[in-house]
């Protein structure tokens, strides 16, 4: 079964891949999948009509409980023998019914072919959530179909409108399913059928939410809008898609669920009956006001759907088979409907029922296929619509629920289905009035691939309706295969004079009359459309009133303020976790007011500095005072036993204050605006809200003390595993390597983007305008220089040094790079831009990107040699002076990062560091 | 955590939170600055404390947590690529403004005051209707209806 799947998936992207070589042969390539799918359920029938299910099951995600279990029932067969067995059909009658050389033709049929693939998922599928997967897959192949000519407004409008109610219907049941598995404990269909799990709440609206999933699927008020509207789409489509299957999918699941559901659930059957009841009346209702006959027929499904609902709903033993004798029967008299519309519509170019003309010589194989399509849609004896209505009938009189109610109310459903069948026989070849208006029309023969498809269906249609019996163990496995108590099902045409059999006459003769008579009870059919939520307006509204709701709110919440913004989020932040907080108990008030009195020096000075720079007024001031507090911090983190922090701290803080310098000397010395004392009130309530928030936070998770940790294990496994001593240096390396790698990119794209920003719209290689004055050259002092060169050299010794080092001892590929970035800083304080310049050829960027692959390359060499991803390896080498030097692969990971942080340092100079442009308009990039 | 500890990390918060919600890029970035510090003194606090954690110097059960260690060295880093990035926006401010202050956004202005619908969708969905509604209209039996092109 899987491996049907596989086929229709391929040869469905296949014909849309090479759609334009393929031509019209894409129908051969794309049918092939429902072709061999009617071809396995044929050499598997007699297995399944045995009651004995065909499983198969791969293990996906075994640990969310998600395995792809597909399973072949009787209702199951039922089902795929409609997608095989009309798809293939469908593509015999596509073959004939599209110009060759149509635009786009190869991606029409290969969409279908898609979804023939996932119609027979659907029915397959065994687990629920697996079963979303391909209801899913049908909605989206069935948006792109109805939207297939994407130049016409209109197929848009209405791909939209099926995607919109259909998805949000989806989206609804996606909830549900998951709702209904919980309470079930299992995903699996047939395990939740088997032992349903008792009413609750919980069940109730995860029933509910599923309902409106199918409901919406399966075309039934109120959401039954984007059927008629799916017209649009070519006719093989509508035949195939909106009559005899994907509409089906919400009533093969309420059939599914039904049984199980039906008595438990007390609300079910009201609910269910009544939707569909009502789904059937106002869908018969408009399509006898319709002169469109694929809109007659679209609306004649809403109708018939509204019946399946209906009966299949009640979950009855009767139910379950008479509903499976209508699926059978509506698929067959729908699907050669709309064959003949679209035979008629390609030999006269109209399938306007005012202006077909009479069918002639050449039309009459067609003639005779509606017929008898005509004749089963209204009941008539001898075809297999008759059968089915009357077991129909026979299952709402003895429903559980209102019988009578729901029986009387099928009866006016099937009298309306009576008229508006007599209304397409009449439109469509029946009217004896109309004649040819032109004899080479009327001479005109439909080709024999538009006729065969529509023969065969209605060959089935007049068998099975004479001699029922030939659908007897279908009927049969398909029922007891929903309703495991159903005993072997016989089907008869006549069942003696009983009341069902008068019902099924007086909606006939109900039918012919209210056809007859349809001038004079025009306002009474009117009224279909006029029900208070009629489908077309009530989506027009929801949708306008969506997108009114969502200006609102974006107007509200995206009011273009950078402060309001980020207050709304710190605040978020910090009320959410905030409210936890309060309502458990946060601090058991144990902790201690200080650890060490040096600590509480150190955080003097932390404060002291930060308030310094947040109330500070000058630019300068506040960026030198923020250096202070890094500092500060580093001194924590010697305190706090964290050399590595400690060393990169005071590294990346120096760097820090000379950027801030290379920015700030451009920027006005001062923060010149006050703001309003308002604004500031609200900025400090905020403030001191985090900050609280912050402090018990703190205070909470010092509280927290766990016995062992993931530290233990690490400092353990550091030397075994890692080859290294400083455990802080093969987390980041080996353990958490990975991680690294992600933050070492980070830095990469920050730093291009900084340069990118700060030197957009100059040119390359510093030289700005030509216009403009040469550099002024700086005074040079020697001692300077040369003490510069000496500290640049003991500075980048001692970066290779912690490099190297880092891995046993303090140091590492950051802290290593921070000092050669240090060392930089220092050349461009002594000779400006230039003297960084002179230190490589290559660009600064070129260290970032030879860092960053030495990194990747480290991570993934392991994976040659059969390893995993950064596992570290050693090797160990006699070298003659040194003695033993031990090289681990971890080193060259870490040589990536040096060049990395290097390279980041560098571009910062690049980015800031050459003499400040003339401030002027002109200079300034051209960007204004 | 001792309450100096968890005071300083709140306060660097406080603070950090007051310089973020002002106008000029500058301030933002010290603020942003004081936050990750204060992140950090939250971090470092969070585990055990004690001797550097290095294999061989020690008892493992003296030894500081390593793992905020790492936590925070990554965090140093890249604060720093963050700071750099936020830098180079306040010089491209300066270099077409003369200043770094952000100002709103004029066109989320606009939304906020006026409204501004996206008539796009509406349009599509009233054309569905406009579709569904039209096919309802049915001319007497005998007339011929006029051909749209």
């Amino acid at each position: 079964m899987t491996a049907l799947l596989t086929l229709h998936a391929v040869t469905g992207a296949i014909a849309i891949l090479f759609g334009r070589r393929l031509g019209r042969r894409a129908v051969y390539v794309a049918g092939l999948g429902p072709l061999v799918t009617f071809a396995w359920l044929i050499a598997e029938f007699g297995t399944i009509l045995d009651r004995e299910p065909i499983t198969e099951s791969v293990r996906w995600v075994p640990r969310l409980g998600l395995d792809f279990d597909l399973r072949a029932d009787g209702f199951g067969a039922l089902m795929l023998l409609l997608v095989a067995g009309i798809g293939v059909l469908v593509f015999v009658y596509s073959n004939a019914y599209f110009p060759p050389n149509k635009e786009g033709l190869g991606r029409l049929i290969g969409l279908v072919g898609l979804f023939a693939g996932s119609m027979v998922g659907l029915v397959l599928a065994d687990n629920l959530l697996i079963l979303y997967g391909f209801w899913e897959l049908t909605t989206i192949t069935s948006f792109l179909l109805i939207g297939n000519d994407h130049t016409d407004a209109r197929a848009r409008a209405a791909a939209l409108q099926a995607l919109l109610v259909t998805g949000a219907g989806g989206l609804a049941m996606l909830a549900g399913l998951l709702i209904v598995g919980h309470e079930a404990e299992t995903f699996s269909l047939s395990g939740l059928i088997a032992d349903p799990p008792a009413p609750s709440t919980a069940l109730t609206v995860g029933l509910a939410l599923v309902l409106v999933g199918a409901f919406s699927k399966s075309a039934q008020w109120p959401f039954h809008g984007w059927l008629p509207g799916a017209m649009v789409a070519p006719t093989p489509v509508s035949a195939y898609l909106h009559s005899a299957t994907m509409v089906k999918a919400g009533v093969y699941l309420i059939a599914r669920l039904a049984p199980a559901f039906a008595g438990p659930v007390g609300w079910w059957r009201p609910a269910v009956v009544t939707i569909g009841l009502t789904t059937m009346v106002v869908g018969g209702l408009r399509a006898l006001r319709q002169t469109d006959l694929k809109l007659l027929l679209a609306f004649g499904t809403v109708s018939q759907l509204g019946m399946m609902v209906a009966v299949f709903g009640l979950g009855t033993a009767d139910a379950v088979a008479a509903g499976s004798v209508l699926l059978l029967g509506h698929a067959a008299f729908k699907a050669a409907a709309f064959m003949v519309v679209g035979a008629l519509d390609h030999a006269h170019g109209t399938r306007d029922l005012r202006r077909l003309p009479r069918p002639e010589r050449g039309q009459r194989p067609v003639a005779l296929i509606g017929a008898i399509a005509a004749a089963s849609m209204a009941g008539v004896p001898f075809a297999l619509g008759f059968v089915a209505k009357e077991y129909d009938l026979e299952a709402l009189q003895h429903s559980p629920w209102a019988p009578g109610l729901v029986t009387a109310a099928a009866v006016v459903g099937s009298a309306l289905t009576a008229a508006y069948s007599l209304r397409f026989f009449w439109g469509s070849i029946g009217r004896m009035a109309t004649e040819s208006p032109d004899p080479a029309v009327a001479a005109r023969r439909s080709p024999p691939g538009l006729v065969v498809p529509g023969l065969v269906l209605t060959a089935a249609t007049f068998v099975a309706g004479v001699v029922p019996d030939v659908l007897d163990r279908l009927v049969s496995a398909s029922a007891a295969s929903l309703r495991p108590t159903v005993g072997s099902v016989h089907l008869d045409v006549f069942h003696g004079f009983n009341l069902t059999l008068v019902l099924s006459l007086v909606a006939l003769g109900g039918g012919a009359l209210i056809f007859a008579l349809r001038r004079p009870l025009e306002p009474v059919l009117a009224l279909g459309g006029e029900l208070p939520v009629t489908a077309a307006t009530g989506y027009a509204a929801a949708l306008r009133a969506l997108n009114r709701t969502a200006d609102r709110v974006t107007g509200v919440v995206q009011n273009g303020s950078l402060p309001i913004y980020l207050g709304v989020i710190v605040l978020t932040a910090a009320i959410v976790p905030g409210t936890l907080l309060l309502s458990g108990a946060w601090n058991d008030g144990d902790g201690a007011i200080v650890d060490s009195w040096s600590q509480a020096a150190i955080a003097a000075l932390i404060l002291g500095a930060a308030a310094a720079a947040t109330a500070l007024h000058r630019r300068f001031t506040a960026a030198l005072f923020l250096g202070v507090v890094g500092y500060a911090m580093a001194g924590l983190f010697v305190v706090r036993g964290a050399p590595d922090l400690a060393v990169t701290q005071v590294g990346i803080e120096t760097l820090t204050t000379v950027l801030f310098v290379l920015v700030l000397r451009r920027l006005p010395d001062r923060f010149e605006q006050r703001t309003a004392a308002p604004m500031r009130v609200l900025r400090i309530g905020v403030a001191v809200v985090v900050g609280l928030t912050v402090f018990g936070l703190a205070l909470a998770t010092g509280a927290e003390d766990p016995a062992t940790t993931v530290s233990d294990t690490f400092i353990e496994r550091a030397y075994p595993d890692g080859h290294g001593r400083n455990v802080v240096n093969v987390i980041l390396v080996d353990f958490r390597g990975f991680d690294t790698l992600g933050e070492i990119t980070v830095l990469a794209a920050a730093a291009i983007g900084a340069v990118a920003l700060a030197r957009a719209g100059r040119r390359p290689g510093g030289v700005r305008d030509s216009a403009a004055p040469p550099p002024v050259p700086l005074d040079r002092i020697t001692v300077l220089e040369v003490s510069t060169k000496v500290v640049f050299i003991a500075l980048s010794t001692a970066a290779i040094y912690l490099l190297l080092a880092g891995h046993n001892q303090p140091g590492g590929g950051f802290a290593g790079g921070i000092v050669a970035g240090a060392a930089v800083a220092l050349r461009y304080i002594s000779g400006g831009i230039e003297s960084v310049r002179r230190l490589s050829r290559s660009k600064p960027w070129t260290p970032l990107g030879v860092g960053l692959i030495t990194a990747a390359g480290a991570a993934i060499v392991p994976l040659l040699f059969g390893g995993s991803v950064l596992e570290s390896g050693v090797h160990t080498l006699d070298v003659p002076v040194l003695g033993e030097v031990k090289l681990t692969s971890a080193l060259a990971f870490d040589t990536g990062v040096f060049l990395v942080v290097i390279g980041l340092a560098m571009m910062v100079f690049e980015s800031f560091g050459d003499d400040p442009p003339a401030r002027s308009r002109d200079t300034a990039g051209g960007t204004r | 955590m001792s309450y100096v500890m968890a005071g300083t990390a709140a306060t660097l918060f406080g603070l950090g939170t007051y310089l973020l919600l002002q106008r000029k890029l500058s301030r933002i970035i010290i603020g942003l600055s004081l936050l990750s510090h204060g992140a950090n003194v939250l971090f470092v606090n969070s585990g055990r404390s004690g001797v550097a954690p290095f294999v061989g110097k020690g008892d493992a059960a003296d030894m500081a947590d390593p793992i905020p260690q790492a936590l925070v060295l990554t965090a140093i880093v890249i604060s720093f690529a963050t700071t750099t990035l936020l830098l180079a926006l306040a010089y491209r401010s300066w270099l077409l403004t003369d200043d770094d202050e952000v100002d709103d956004d004029v066109e989320d202005r606009v939304i906020g005051r006026h409204g501004h619908l996206d008539t796009e969708v509406s349009d599509e969905a009233a054309l569905a209707a406009a579709v569904s509604v039209a096919a309802e209209e049915e001319l007497p039996d005998g007339h011929e209806p006029e051909v749209v092109p």
